[in-house]
């Protein structure tokens, strides 16, 4: 069992940090990290879809937009959307939407910003515990919260939530990266990607590591969610 | 939240009330808003800060990168400063092509910067003619309840105050991850920032919350640094159509000093 | 001309508080557990659980069990009475934009006394702000309806925003809140469901006072005693 860079062990998150109602401008707003990674997301609406053309006559339709603040990474990042923010983008939306019921306000459009303010890794996923938060304080109809935390293997042992520094681990079989979200308490996953090398028998120990951490994750959230009420 | 025009209704309200010396939260029409200031928004920033003005919240960020300078001033370091209205930050502001709000914003923090020779871009050479430090200050709202432009305008002097050089390995490339102890080179006393007279009928007011930026009918921003313990005015613009009657534009000027110092006794608890 | 609110059921929902238990959950979270326990809006069975399908402030009343909304974009529904502000005159009416998902239509039929086409512009104009009455939700947007006690064009007096959600607490108990705050400041008020305050009083600073008193209402999430809050508060202020 190789000794983690971090010094944590294979099971144990970072630190995490939550905070609902940070941005009074949007409908709801939650800040989530998991350490160094700082995540933010707002949610605006239901509300009008323009252009029409794009509007669903069954249903409102959820639009989320992820991206990385310029400053947020060792390289600046020069402003505008990458093809790496329109990926992550689309597979939030997916993650979040299955706990959304949206057919109750047709022809509208639930926005989702989600931005990185500093990225140490993990990025994707603090801003989907983010934006899950952002969207229970938008008072969407929501069956239950998602929950979302990165599975690294560094070599040949699984590491929870890996940082950057991790990430570049390159002894043996070197880093692989598994982000997974899954709708709280359930066994449901609506986040898979994969990077990496892995044998599949350890596929359901990743599943496993991935369902005691969503049950801390899940915590925080909740704690976050109560504490704006006074 | 709110996407919804302001009425003639709250507009004439307003009118009323600043005939008066009246505003909705107490304050007087030329009273600035508190604000205060954090640093540290990002550790990958070179330098980074966040400004709370009231209910707007804004983060700048500086970021230093290695480029050619422009082939008319081979002696200097070359400033860069950006903005992005998050349309996370209010339900007016929209994704796609930057409108002319978000062209504006950085322009002007860029001239207030530029014209009071905070930086010493001479001394951000490194090889003259070939090589120069480039600073590049980002601006992000984060929650817009007015008064944008001078929160900005405090967030980048104190992200450029708190901004420090990252390591240049021996083959001219960054190490982004080990940051010097240097500073920038920076002008200690030359501390620019700006203000934004609104005009609503006769009145003139400061530091407006959003509802009474959306009312005003005229508005023009000044860069104000002091030099040699003079205070200059570095920059100017004025938007929208209506005029400013030359006795407007006279008593602006004669309360930038007193604005200015009024902020900066507040500012230089943070400048430390 | 005194401008009358719309008391709706959701007001007499907030204010029953006394005696039924309310604490604050999250999207599925457990409210209670039993067979007896009826789901109400906001809330789900699953099993022998009553889950919540949103989140807010959980209220047992009885055998119901619902999730009352502390947050959240105005949803509009029928018989509401809303704020608008007119945005376009068309040949068959106006064009209301209320701030809402959907966009907003008044019939000419819908105004209070008959109008001809000519005279749509006078009644009301592009930018005027008006009390109206939802009487129809249709997929592509909300019919509006002047006519009903109270409603028309608001002269005078400005408008602000407070959070959709926290209206019901606004109003009160069969008005309790919102007749104290009138009293308070001898202004008119109007309430709309869709968060948008109208106030029109003698004097500027009994105005002030009218909108700070409903701001500081509108920030309270628990709500039990706030109207005995207000007494004291308008003896501070």
């Amino acid at each position: 069992m190789v000794a983690r860079p971090s010094g944590r062990k294979a099971n144990e998150m970072r630190s995490m940090k939550a905070k609902v109602g940070i941005i009074p401008n949007a409908d709801g707003s939650a800040m989530f990290a998991f350490g160094d990674t700082i995540a933010i997301a707002a949610v605006y609406g239901p509300r009008q879809l323009h252009p029409q053309h794009m509007q669903d006559p069954s249903t409102g339709i959820l639009r989320v937009n992820y991206d990385l603040l310029s400053f947020s990474v060792s390289e600046r990042k020069k402003p505008g959307p990458s093809r790496r923010s329109k990926e992550i983008s689309q597979v939030t939306e997916w993650a979040l939407s299955p706990v959304l019921d949206l057919r109750a306000f047709p022809n509208t459009v639930i926005d989702v910003q989600i931005y990185i303010l500093q990225a140490d890794a993990g990025t994707r996923t603090a801003g989907i515990n983010a934006a899950s938060m952002a969207l229970a304080h938008a008072g969407i109809p929501m069956k239950n919260l998602i929950c979302s935390v990165a599975v690294g293997k560094l070599d040949k042992d699984l590491a929870l939530d890996a940082d950057n520094a991790e990430e570049h681990y390159d002894e043996g079989e070197g880093h692989t990266d598994i982000p997974l979200a899954k709708i709280a308490g359930t066994d449901e996953f609506t986040l898979m990607q994969l990077d990496g090398k892995i044998p599949p028998e350890m596929i359901k120990d990743v599943l496993e590591m991935v369902n005691k951490g969503c049950e801390e994750i899940y915590e925080v959230q909740k704690k976050a969610l109560k504490e704006i009420v006074e | 939240m709110s996407s919804m025009d302001i009425t003639n209704l709250t507009k004439e309200k307003l009118t009323s009330m600043f005939n008066a010396g009246k505003r909705f939260d107490g304050r007087g029409l030329l009273d600035l808003k508190d604000f205060e200031v954090e640093y540290g928004v990002s550790n990958m920033a070179e330098g980074s800060a966040r400004v709370r003005m009231g209910k707007t919240e804004i983060i700048a960020g500086v970021k230093m990168e290695v480029g050619t300078p422009y082939p008319d001033s081979p002696n200097k370091g070359n400033l860069t400063v950006s903005a992005d209205l998050l349309p996370l930050a209010s339900p007016r502001f929209e994704q796609g092509p930057p409108k002319f709000n978000a062209i504006e914003l950085p322009r002007l923090i860029d001239r207030m910067i530029r014209e009071s020779g905070m930086i010493d871009l001479k001394k951000l050479v490194i090889v003259e003619g070939e090589k120069v430090w480039t600073v590049i200050v980002d601006i992000y709202p984060i929650n817009d309840d007015g008064a944008l432009v001078d929160a900005a305008s405090i967030a980048c002097v104190a992200a450029l105050k708190n901004a420090v050089f990252p390591k240049l390995k021996e083959d001219g490339k960054i190490d982004y991850h080990a940051k010097s102890d240097e500073r920038l080179p920076l002008v200690e006393t030359t501390i620019p920032l700006t203000f934004t007279f609104y005009k609503l009928g006769d009145n003139l007011f400061l530091s407006p919350v959003r509802e009474e930026e959306e009312a005003c009918e005229s508005k023009v921003t000044l860069g104000i640094s002091k030099l040699d313990g003079r205070y200059m005015i570095n920059s100017c613009q004025k938007g929208l159509s209506v005029p400013f009657r030359q006795e407007e534009i006279e008593k602006i000027v004669k309360l930038l000093p007193e604005k200015y110092d009024e902020v900066m006794k507040t500012f230089n608890k943070y400048l430390k | 001309m005194m401008i009358e609110n719309e008391i709706n059921e959701e007001n007499e929902q907030i204010e029953s508080s006394e005696g039924n238990k309310r604490w604050v959950v999250v999207p599925g979270e457990i409210i209670v557990s039993g067979e007896d326990f009826l789901p109400g809006e906001g809330a789900r069975r699953e099993g022998d659980n009553v889950i919540a399908d949103r989140f807010g402030l959980a209220e047992v009343a009885g055998r119901m069990i619902k999730v009352i909304p502390l947050s959240g974009a105005y949803i509009p529904r029928r018989g509401n009475v809303v704020i608008g502000r007119v945005v376009d005159v068309t040949f068959n009416g106006w064009l209301v934009d209320t701030d809402s998902a959907g966009s907003a239509f008044l019939p000419i039929a819908e105004s209070p006394r008959f109008l001809n086409r000519n005279e749509m512009d006078q009644y009301l104009g592009i930018g005027d702000v008006l009390s109206a009455k939802i009487w129809s939700i249709k997929g592509r947007g909300i019919d509006l309806t002047l006519k009903g006690r109270g409603l028309g064009k608001l002269e005078g007096g400005f408008i602000f925003r407070i959070n959709a959600s926290r209206v019901p607490r606004i109003i009160g108990r069969e008005g309790s809140m919102i007749t104290l705050i009138k009293e308070k400041t001898g202004c008119n008020i109007t309430v709309g469901q869709n968060g948008w305050v109208w106030v029109k009083g003698d004097d500027l600073d009994s105005e002030i006072k009218a909108r700070k008193a409903i701001e500081f209402v509108a920030d309270k999430v628990l709500i039990e005693g706030l109207t005995d809050k207000m007494e004291v508060w308008f003896q501070e202020n």
